[in-house]
């Protein structure tokens, strides 16, 4: 469809993809964390992320249009930390009402469950703030341009700089949480034999509701980043969000966390490639595809081992 | 066991003591549904219906009613969804309602009207401009309001003739009434001799466009014609802007709402409209927006008024027929002219309106609009 080939082009659509993609993955951390500790697909997870949206959006408005702050570092700082607060109790909370009780149960038991907390979610947002979509005009705008004047200039806005910013620090500190924390032993134990760690002294429940809490913090994260780049929220956004972060988990192999991570990257530069390289309509369809070929090759993802680690 | 039967029982005997109610209340009143989107993303237009309707049936009843009898509304909720829509229209055949002014989106109103065909239900939709919605060879389907291809050419015909760009871009959301207009428009300027760069679908509920927009940005476009509504439309403009791609835009009357003023701020600002020529300007309306300025309710929405004249059509066929029966008072509508706010309207033999005219608006980032000139 595009003319001739262009190198700054191709960079722009990098950018974009990568601000796709960094999105996706952090959602992506909170379906492969669960799945790796408990063997479970949180399908409400998805809506996880549509309330940190409705309440980065609540707070930043409340914190701009009610106490008049102007500092674009403080609103951003503290809509985070009430996202992440309020977004880590309803984690933590349906944790404990909706899987819980359910534990024992056969693996189909909670999945049914999940499905129907996130109905019941998508809801209850609805009921509370109306099935409308609520806008917000951008609170970081402007950016760099480079490349030759009156030409195509490649666009980098500070907000896709946050963005990445924002994911390489919270997925870094994930990382070094897991691998070098006490608790972050704790989790690898569970997700290796969780009857065993708990035999072994550690309060595995405990750890189950921090692997929601953590899910649901990095799912705040994104739904605050996106309240602010896109700046238009529904009570549907979670499910596709959710969607496509599920296959973000699974593409990069599903209880690992780098590869939610890569998972997230390739899925964001896929679309933003298939759609500026062959037609918009086909977007979705070579994600999914794509998908579809590394499990067909690569049943476990690109980054999954087969049942021997998985957090 | 016990007191689930109970419950059984006594569901069953409040929905046969219900049931008596509505047949009790449906010996004085003519039911009249009104079928669009009372909530989800296009809800904004749902309202312009329901206030024209709701205003149209109040002030029949307060001159009297129809033949005596009082009208009542009753709203029907469609989401503007397809399969919401038939769940819809079952349930207007299951209550008995004989006449509905809806639905609102092209893809909702389709799949009802098969329905409302079927069951000799009278359907006036004030808002739905896909053409194959009168397609179907239907008798008991009518809409107040234009066509896409009346719509279409009147958009491309505004682009190849005034516009002139050097490089036009055509997207839509691949629904019904988007894919139909953005065709429309596409046929009629390549008549001219126009080939869009570009003609490509996005996805309902989309918010991402940034790989669309710098594909456009390194084409060159100046031009993008949307088909569609206006969530994903005040994005593609916001996102368009932020990314530095300064191509004019233009859409039909379905990103024509103070909405796409809210998301995409100034960015709204010189966005080309084409919508139904403002009914509330019309001398002949005066006191009709009076009363809606006394509700505190905008009559300058495109439906509202289409929506006022559906109503009016059917209490005004079955005053002239001097019948209730549907099937009797589509055929009087057929062959005769209705006075409206939308002024004197007649039908074609597929239900369409003799003559309507769009117009093309300009929009502003405070949400109004002026006529292009």
């Amino acid at each position: 469809m595009s003319g001739s080939f262009s190198i700054l082009e191709f960079i722009q659509q990098i950018i974009n993809g990568l601000t796709l993609g960094s999105i996706y993955a952090l959602i992506a951390i909170g379906y492969t964390m669960v799945y790796g500790i408990i063997g479970m697909i949180n399908f409400a997870h998805g809506e996880i992320y549509m309330i940190s949206a409705y309440i980065g959006l609540l707070t930043i408005t409340a914190l701009t249009v009610q106490f008049g702050i102007e500092s674009v570092p403080l609103i951003l700082l503290a809509t985070l930390f009430v996202s992440i607060a309020i977004t880590s109790a309803y984690g933590w909370t349906i944790e404990r009402v909706a899987y819980r009780p359910l534990r024992s149960q056969s693996r189909l038991i909670p999945l049914i469950s999940a499905i129907g907390m996130s109905i019941f979610l998508q809801n209850y947002v609805q009921i509370g703030q109306g099935a409308r979509d609520l806008s917000m005009q951008p609170l970081i705008t402007g950016g760099w341009r480079f490349g030759p004047d009156g030409g195509f200039q490649v666009y980098l806005s500070y907000m896709q700089v946050l963005i990445a910013t924002a994911t390489v620090i919270f997925m870094t500190a994930l990382t070094l949480f897991i691998t070098r924390s006490r608790l972050g032993r704790a989790c690898r134990a569970c997700s290796q034999d969780l009857t065993m760690t708990n035999l072994l002294g550690i309060d595995t429940n405990r750890v189950i509701s921090l692997t929601f809490v953590l899910g649901a913090g990095l799912a705040a994260v994104a739904g605050v980043l996106i309240s602010l780049y896109i700046g238009k929220i529904n009570p549907f956004i979670g499910f596709e969000a959710g969607i496509k972060a599920f296959t973000a988990a699974v593409l990069g192999g599903i209880g690992s966390i780098p590869g939610a991570m890569l998972g997230g990257v390739v899925l964001g530069l896929a679309e933003s490639f298939s759609s500026a390289y062959l037609r918009t309509e086909y977007k979705d369809v070579v994600a999914f595809g794509l998908l579809v070929l590394v499990l067909l090759f690569r049943p476990t993802g690109l980054l999954g081992k087969p049942e021997i680690e998985k957090v | 066991m016990n007191t689930i039967s109970r419950n059984v029982l006594s569901a069953a005997v409040g929905a046969i003591i219900l049931g008596l109610g509505s047949l009790a209340q449906a010996e004085d009143t003519i039911k009249i549904a009104v079928a669009g989107p009372i909530t989800g993303p296009v809800a904004q237009y749902g309202d312009m219906q329901m206030i024209g309707a709701k205003m149209a049936v109040e002030q029949i009843n307060a001159k009297g009613g129809v033949n005596g009898k009082k009208l009542e509304a009753v709203l029907m909720d469609d989401v503007c969804e397809p399969k919401q829509a038939v769940a819809v229209a079952n349930q207007i055949v299951n209550q008995k309602i004989k006449y509905v002014v809806g639905h609102l989106c092209s893809g909702s109103t389709q799949p009802a009207s098969k329905l409302y065909e079927d069951e000799g239900i009278l359907m006036i939709t004030p808002a739905a401009t896909n053409p194959a919605i009168t397609q179907q060879g239907y008798k008991m389907v009518f809409r107040t309001i234009g066509t896409d291809d009346q719509q279409g050419p009147t958009a491309g015909k505004y682009i190849a003739e005034k516009i002139k760009p050097k490089k036009l871009a055509i997207i839509h959301d691949k629904q019904q009434y988007g894919e139909g207009i953005a065709k429309e428009v596409d046929k009629t300027v390549k008549a001219a001799g126009i080939t869009p760069v570009l003609f490509e679908g996005v996805n309902k509920g989309q918010t991402d466009f940034s790989a669309l927009i710098t594909k456009m940005k390194s084409e060159g476009v100046d031009f993008v014609y949307y088909g569609g509504y206006h969530p994903e439309l005040g994005l593609l403009l916001r996102q368009s802007r932020e990314q530095g791609f300064d191509a004019k835009y233009m859409g039909p009357e379905g990103v024509g709402n103070k909405d796409i003023s809210a998301i995409a701020g100034p960015a709204s600002e010189g966005l080309l409209v084409t919508l139904p020529a403002d009914f509330s300007t019309d001398p002949a309306n005066a006191d009709l927006v009076k009363a809606f300025k006394a509700k505190n309710e905008d009559p300058t929405g495109p439906f509202v008024m289409p929506a006022y004249a559906g109503v009016e059509i059917i209490a005004d066929a079955i005053k002239g027929a001097k019948t209730e029966d549907p099937a009797k008072l589509a055929g009087y509508i057929h062959k005769n002219s209705f006075q409206t706010p939308i002024g004197k309207v007649a039908f074609k033999d597929n239900g369409d309106l003799k003559e309507f005219q769009f117009v093309i608006f300009t929009w502003h980032a405070d949400a109004t609009k002026t006529p292009v000139k």
